[in-house]
């Protein structure tokens, strides 16, 4: 147990014009094995043009115990979204 | 408060959890990896997870038995491209488990103690090229009956893994039909080493899909889950309906003297399972058990000095650009 090849999260941009996104994970020594090893596990029949790799240890993930105070202040603010706003019936595009 | 009253509170607390978390899961919402779960889910998802990534890569063996010796070109760029797939296949679920807080290394000690189980149809040889053949049709075609209901498990990275595992696995069907075609259609020598492999083959695919339901343990608690979503012996039906039709197709006679329509069900119906050799095979006692085992463990602990270069050589790099920095 000595050793242990970091994990890595993989992300790919599957055509340009779309972002990249996460595809899964996998073990590599360095930044430039995990690039390699992911455009072997990932992207085998042309799934991507692009992959960033990230070691997983660098990422801070919120914790889904905290959604509460994270996500429901979102919810009672109906005026950011147009449905919201009244508008003559006149008007058609808007 | 008295220690039993905390105790308690503590239980009330753990039971809505878990009520909460079985109502998610009837509304089909999916569980994340750092969501709260009952240890009994996560512990079943890295026992089925694990055991289904391990069959992947023991699965690489006895077809990676014939890429040198595949009989074309064609043939052998298909055997290589399909193993390959495998190991992406094993890759993809591995890091699937670990998402439920256990290791790589974890998962591959229980491989090779023989803790962890993978699919006991891995534990027959392939002795001819008709082999590779009937694995694809016959093999494939039983995963995928398998995997295609786990595109819409519960646990995301899973069902995210089994939807890449799906398109990739209907090539693999088709180059094994393929071979079968070409066999069943050729000299009679061809034609019989096709009929050889499906009938070593054949019993075996059929009990790939479990026991019974009657015995079959973890049925009633994953259909809950939805880490299963038919039972064995609905996914079993499925597979002899389907592959009953293509055989004839081919000309080949598939080895079941009970084999016949029933008009009134729209099913086939078939002859008695043989399961105490399947229950022999997970037990440790098939014709290659022993030899897969130690060829994966010889893998690995053969390779134990690249991982280790590696970690060295990627220290080295990372210790420079400190020093330039510097």
């Amino acid at each position: 147990m000595k050793n242990n090849w970091p994990l890595w999260e993989v992300f790919v941009r599957s055509k340009n014009g779309l972002e990249h996104r996460h595809f899964g994970s996998l073990h590599a020594a360095d930044a430039e094995m995990a690039l390699e090893n992911a455009r072997d596990v990932y992207t085998r029949r042309n799934e991507g043009v692009s992959i960033w790799v990230v070691e997983s240890k660098h990422i801070t993930a919120s914790n889904p115990e905290n959604s509460g105070e994270l996500f429901e202040p979102a919810q009672d603010k109906v005026y950011r979204h147009p449905t919201f706003y009244t508008l003559p019936d006149e008007v058609k595009h808007m | 408060m008295s220690e039993k009253e905390v105790k308690n509170i503590r239980t009330e607390g753990t039971r809505s959890l878990e009520e909460i978390f079985e109502q998610r899961i009837a509304r089909d919402e999916k569980i994340e990896p750092k969501d709260w779960m009952p240890e009994k889910y996560r512990q079943t998802h890295i026992r089925q997870i694990s055991q289904h990534a391990h069959s992947e890569i023991v699965g690489m063996l006895p077809e990676g038995n014939w890429i040198t010796r595949a009989p074309s070109l064609r043939r052998k760029v298909a055997l290589l491209a399909k193993v390959q797939d495998e190991a992406g296949h094993g890759l993809y679920l591995y890091s699937a488990c670990e998402t439920l807080g256990i290791s790589r290394d974890e998962l591959y000690e229980q491989l090779h103690t023989g803790k962890a189980k993978y699919s006991s149809i891995f534990n027959y040889p392939t002795i001819t090229w008709a082999d590779i053949g009937a694995i694809g049709w016959l093999v494939d075609g039983a995963a995928i009956i398998n995997q295609v209901p786990l595109c819409s498990t519960s646990y995301g990275p899973y069902a995210r893994a089994m939807v890449r595992v799906c398109k990739e696995e209907s090539f693999h069907q088709r180059q094994g039909y393929e071979i079968m075609t070409k066999l069943a259609n050729g000299t009679s020598e061809q034609k019989e080493m096709a009929q050889d492999a499906l009938n070593r083959w054949w019993w075996p695919s059929l009990m790939m899909l479990g026991p019974t339901d009657a015995e079959s343990v973890h049925t009633e608690q994953s259909m809950k889950w939805k880490l299963k979503r038919k039972t064995n012996d609905e996914l079993r039906q499925q597979f002899i309906d389907q592959t009953v039709p293509q055989a004839d197709l081919i000309g080949l006679t598939i080895p079941d003297p009970d084999l016949k329509w029933n008009e009134e069900t729209g099913h086939y119906d078939f002859g008695e399972i043989d399961w105490d050799e399947f229950w022999q095979v997970v037990k440790g006692h098939g014709p290659c058990n022993k030899e897969r085992l130690s060829a994966r463990v010889n893998a690995w602990e053969e390779g134990e000095w690249v991982r280790d270069a590696a970690m060295a050589y990627a220290k080295k790099q990372e210790d420079k650009k400190l020093k330039k920095a510097i």
